[in-house]
């Protein structure tokens, strides 16, 4: 368990390190992770990047000017046939609408959804830098774009190292859960880095798919294997926890109860079940990796005679898709990813919405619990159907979602009671209110605590503390595991943590590296100083009540105390429920 | 209550709790908790509202280097067994003190399952249901937190103390009652300290009311259902509440501590009984470690070391205060290990016939179920137990009716638990006539 914590540990690296600097934080990680973890510790060997983050800071602030970005890039890949598939998205919700009787709600705000787009895609808010190139555009058109902004700047997203990074986590998730498994045949930290860049080479879905499924060789070497190496336990491989995986992150369902007997109320028979697991059958784990057996037959223990007996592989439905040449585990791969398997492209246009939203598009359902696909196609179908036809490109099917309706419109609604309010959600009237995930949190403070874009060009010093402080805070927020796209309440643990954990201290705490600080000196007058705050920390603007207020508040201070003003003001923004949870 | 809130409040600018706490201690009032709902915390016996502490020992202990051993066997690899204060059991010689504080508890030798995974056995004994993956089931502890609230507790009702995977949690009851974790327990509870002087925090909370308002509009629903501005309340009122010191056990005499043991477990087996004491409704202390497929003895001999002391003092400690009538503790882990030893002098997973301890709360004492195959020729144990029972006899005992369903987030019904009570642990006719049942059933 030891070995599982310290690996845990060494999980995300939230940015591209490639430099020495990588290597720095890596040598101070490794001899934390090798002693206990202790506070003094920690302080200690923090100092010496807080001094090399202060230094680069310094000279960043005098040299750099800080709004200067490439604007949104005014191409999207195939953007004419995207338009159509918006059309169509939005048309099919307009007659579901049209038959529930229900009408959504009025657009949200372009903020608004710059945000989600920024949590969905980069697992942070928009920083001011960002907010302010964003707001430019808005206000001056280019000309001879004829995509929206939104649209563009969701390209932008994409095309930021940030995407691939952050998607690939949440992806791996699907695959290989959260736990670090057993360390000596299993890397995890490989397997996302080695997602994140099938993401940012923006490789087809089943491409990735087929090979994490058939792929032969060292887990350290061969990254992709550790989607099997992730189910060994005792020493070898677990068919059926790999097959109840495979089930649920490729075709969207749960076979896993089959395993044991008939599902009651679902068409999966236990026979179906060993039948999938006899392909992983003759996948071995050797010195060399994973490899494959061709002559090792899979067999299971009867659970009441404990006498073993032979099972061959078999599948479910379609036999017909399955090649005749290849490995077992290819053939599966091919017989999953089979154009006409409807459940294949449905189950990642579901996640895919479900990590866009927080909810999957199909409500009230876990994202691995669908159905049997509908006889009429639904959107997930239409969606799907765009996904295959466009290369299984995640990308497309990120930009689809993120330019329907459902994501453009607003959270609030006229809804009075639960029941009015779940129709609503459920038919996609209103944007979900979902609490962000542990990660999104940690990066939303980290970014307001700094007024330019924290990604892999930032100081060492906000690496450093996202690198440092991240486990920690995950782990003390409540990690949701599996089942993270459920619908879950606040907490008292996260409560606390936000409001006296030692992150928000930290990045609170004015110094010529934090964000209050440089608003607090920045800022051309009280009412512009409030301004910034509600956009680093809310990425709105304040309504007049709340300008009023704290503006109040700010004339009866000494300049000089006006820090103090702004840190105040910034922890009661960190502690709304508008910044800790997605609108 | 406000009197209570008012007295806290102002210590923040006075004595800090340390100081009230050095105080207490130097008065030899380390029990009386500056405060605490002195009737809350001096009620005994029967009074007492009841309480859970589950020892959850995670991995899988092998019950048989703990409480079913069968030495001079085939199976018995060289774990010799002693003598115990109940008549005829005998346990692994790795607990002598134990051996002298199981008269006070039970001991079921044939609990039976099917979840030879660590994550699906841990969900079943800690829920009481198998992994379904239409709903997520609440642990124990969050259901009898849930079942039996106490409005006076202002520190959470479910908490789970020291490292282990997959903690206690609240399942389809609401991430409202999963258990308040701490990492390392007897240490200062992190995060409680408020990070401005009082006034100061007072205003900031005032803006936060301000800011709240504008998001409040057209999201009423979803902002109540949210709890964010509930948990704030809550995690303030803990923040200055003197129950927090339950926490704390500096104040304990050390040698009390020493019995415990100066680990972290023993801490977390001592801040567990502080934690009954003020009211807590359930708390679960893991102990991880022995997951032993390779080297099992010396795993367990190294285990017992921390477990044996911890465990026994906490038994002792209760019972001297007159608070085991009124707690139940259930001492378990996912599953048991292999009969058969392994290669590496190691056992494996083994769901079907393991044991567990578990007593007080009005519980029968003394009471040895179920039997092992000596030779390990028979995988099922004679007299088996499932999961379920084991549930269904705590929730009994702990007066939760258990039979009744409740209605999970997508309106499906559920009972609390499946099972039936295990009569044999029950002592309904003693507790009818109110008195306590103290002989051991041997």
């Amino acid at each position: 368990m030891i070995e599982r914590t310290a690996h845990s540990a060494r999980l995300r690296v939230p940015f591209n390190f490639n430099s020495s600097t990588f290597d720095y934080l890596r040598l101070i990680h490794f001899s934390l992770v090798a002693g206990s973890l202790d506070v003094m510790k920690l302080r200690f060997v923090l100092a010496p990047a807080l001094v090399v983050g202060l230094v680069v800071s310094v000279i960043g602030v005098t040299v750099n000017n800080p709004v200067d970005r490439t604007p949104a890039p005014a191409n999207i890949p195939q953007a004419e046939t995207l338009q159509v598939v918006v059309d169509t998205v939005e048309a099919h919700l307009a007659e579901s609408w049209k038959k529930a009787g229900l009408a959504p709600v009025e657009e949200a705000e372009p903020l608004e959804v710059l945000r989600r787009l920024s949590l969905a895609l980069h697992g942070t808010i928009p920083s001011l830098e960002e907010i302010r190139v964003f707001e430019r555009e808005l206000a001056h058109p280019e000309s001879g774009s004829k995509t929206d902004l939104l649209t563009r700047w969701t390209e932008r997203m994409l095309r930021d190292p940030r995407f691939a990074d952050y998607f690939g986590e949440r992806l791996a998730r699907s695959l290989v859960g959260t736990e670090g498994g057993q360390f000596i045949v299993y890397r995890r930290d490989r397997f996302v880095s080695w997602l994140s860049e099938q993401l940012a080479g923006n490789r087809r879905w089943d491409e990735i798919v087929r090979e994490v499924i058939s792929q032969q060789g060292l887990w350290t070497g061969e990254p992709a294997v550790n989607f099997i190496t992730a189910s060994v336990d005792g020493g070898t491989i677990d068919q059926n926890k790999l097959t109840g995986k495979t089930v649920r992150a490729f075709l969207g369902q749960r076979i896993d109860c089959a395993q044991c007997h008939d599902h009651p109320f679902d068409r999966w028979k236990q026979t179906d079940f060993e039948g999938l697991a006899a392909f992983y059958g003759q996948a071995n784990l050797t010195l060399v990796g994973i490899e494959d057996k061709p002559n090792l037959e899979f067999e299971i223990e009867d659970r009441d005679s404990l006498e073993k007996r032979q099972v061959a592989p078999a599948v479910p439905f379609h036999p017909e898709w399955v090649p005749k040449e290849g490995t077992r585990r290819s053939q599966l791969a091919h017989w999953i990813t089979h154009p006409e398997n409807r459940r294949f492209e449905r189950a990642m246009a579901n996640r895919v919405w479900a990590l866009l939203f927080g909810v999957p598009f199909k409500t009230g359902i876990g994202v691995d619990d669908l159905t049997d696909p509908p006889k009429v196609p639904d959107l997930l179908d239409l969606l799907g159907a765009d996904f295959r036809e466009h290369d299984y490109d995640l990308r497309r099917l990120i930009h689809v979602i993120a330019a329907s309706r459902p994501f453009r419109i607003s959270s609030r609604s006229d809804a009075e009671t639960e029941q009015e309010l779940e129709l609503l959600q459920d038919n996609w009237c209103v944007f979900p209110v979902v609490r962000l995930r542990p990660e999104q949190l940690i990066g939303a403070m980290l970014q307001a605590s700094s007024a330019k874009t924290i990604d892999q060009n930032s100081h060492l010093f906000a690496r450093a503390i996202r690198f440092f402080r991240e486990q920690d805070f995950v782990r003390d927020y409540g990690d949701l595991g599996a089942d993270e796209l459920e619908e879950h309440a606040a907490t008292v643990t996260q409560a606390l943590l936000r409001m006296n954990g030692r992150l928000t201290r930290e990045i609170l705490e004015p110094s010529p590296l934090n964000s209050t600080s440089r608003i607090a000196m920045l800022s051309y007058d009280d009412r512009e100083c409030i301004e910034n705050c509600y956009l680093i920390c809310l990425t709105r603007r304040p309504e007049a009540e709340e300008l009023d207020y704290f503006h109040a508040q700010m004339a009866d201070v000494e300049s000089k105390f006006r820090s103090r003003v702004v840190v105040d003001l910034c922890w009661s923004l960190f502690n709304s429920m508008e910044f800790s949870w997605n609108h | 209550m406000e009197s209570l809130k008012h007295r806290a409040m102002s210590s923040a600018t006075g004595p800090s709790r340390r100081d009230f706490l050095c105080a207490a201690a130097g008065l030899g009032l380390s029990f009386l908790l500056p405060g605490l709902d002195l009737r809350a915390a001096l009620r005994r016996g029967e009074e007492r509202r009841k309480s859970l502490i589950v020892l959850w020992l995670a991995g899988g202990p092998s019950q048989l280097e703990t409480w079913d051993p069968h030495p001079e066997t085939k199976i018995g690899g060289p774990t010799r067994a002693i003598d115990t204060t109940v008549p005829g059991l005998r346990i692994a010689s790795l607990y002598p003190r134990m051996a002298e504080q199981i008269q006070h508890l039970n001991v079921i030798r044939s609990l039976t399952s099917k979840e030879g995974d660590h994550e699906r056995g841990t969900y079943l004994l800690k829920t009481g249901y198998r992994p379904d993956p239409t709903t997520v089931h609440p642990s124990l502890g969050a259901i009898v937190a849930q079942q039996l609230p106490d409005e006076r507790l202002e520190i959470p009702p479910h908490i789970s103390l020291g490292e282990g995977p997959w903690p206690a949690r609240g399942g389809y009851l609401g991430d409202e009652y999963d258990a308040f974790r701490i990492h390392d327990p007897g240490r200062e509870v992190r995060n409680m300290r408020m990070p401005v002087e009082p006034r100061r925090q007072a205003e900031r909370l005032k803006s936060l009311d301000v800011v709240s308002r504008s998001f409040l509009n057209g999201r009423q629903v979803a902002v109540e259902k949210s709890l964010h501005r509930q948990t704030i309340d809550d995690a303030l009122a803990m923040m200055s509440s003197e129950q927090l010191k339950a926490f704390e056990i500096d104040g304990e005499p050390g040698q009390l501590r020493a019995a415990y043991g100066e680990t972290r477990f023993g801490r977390g087996c001592l801040v567990a009984r502080r934690l009954v004491e003020a009211g807590v409704r359930a708390v679960e202390v893991s102990l991880d470690g022995f997951d032993t497929h390779a080297a099992n003895f010396s795993g367990h001999q190294t285990q017992a070391e921390i477990l044996d002391p911890a465990f026994a003092a906490l038994i002792q400690d209760l019972e001297e205060r007159d608070l085991l009538e009124s707690t139940v503790v259930l001492c378990l882990g996912e599953f048991g290990r292999t009969p058969r030893i392994n290669r590496l002098d190691g056992r494996d997973h083994w769901p079907s016939g393991f044991s567990c301890v578990v007593g007080g709360g009005g519980m029968r004492r003394g009471v040895v179920l179920g039997q092992t195959d000596p030779e390990g020729r028979s995988k099922a144990p004679a007299d088996p137990i499932p999961v379920e029972n084991l549930f269904a006899t705590v929730l009994e005992v702990l007066d939760v009716d258990f039979h009744q369903e409740l209605i999970t987030p997508i309106g499906r019904p559920m009972a609390i638990s499946t099972g039936s009570p295990i009569d044999r642990l029950l002592a309904r006719e003693d507790l009818r006539i109110g008195s306590v049942h103290r002989g051991s059933v041997g």
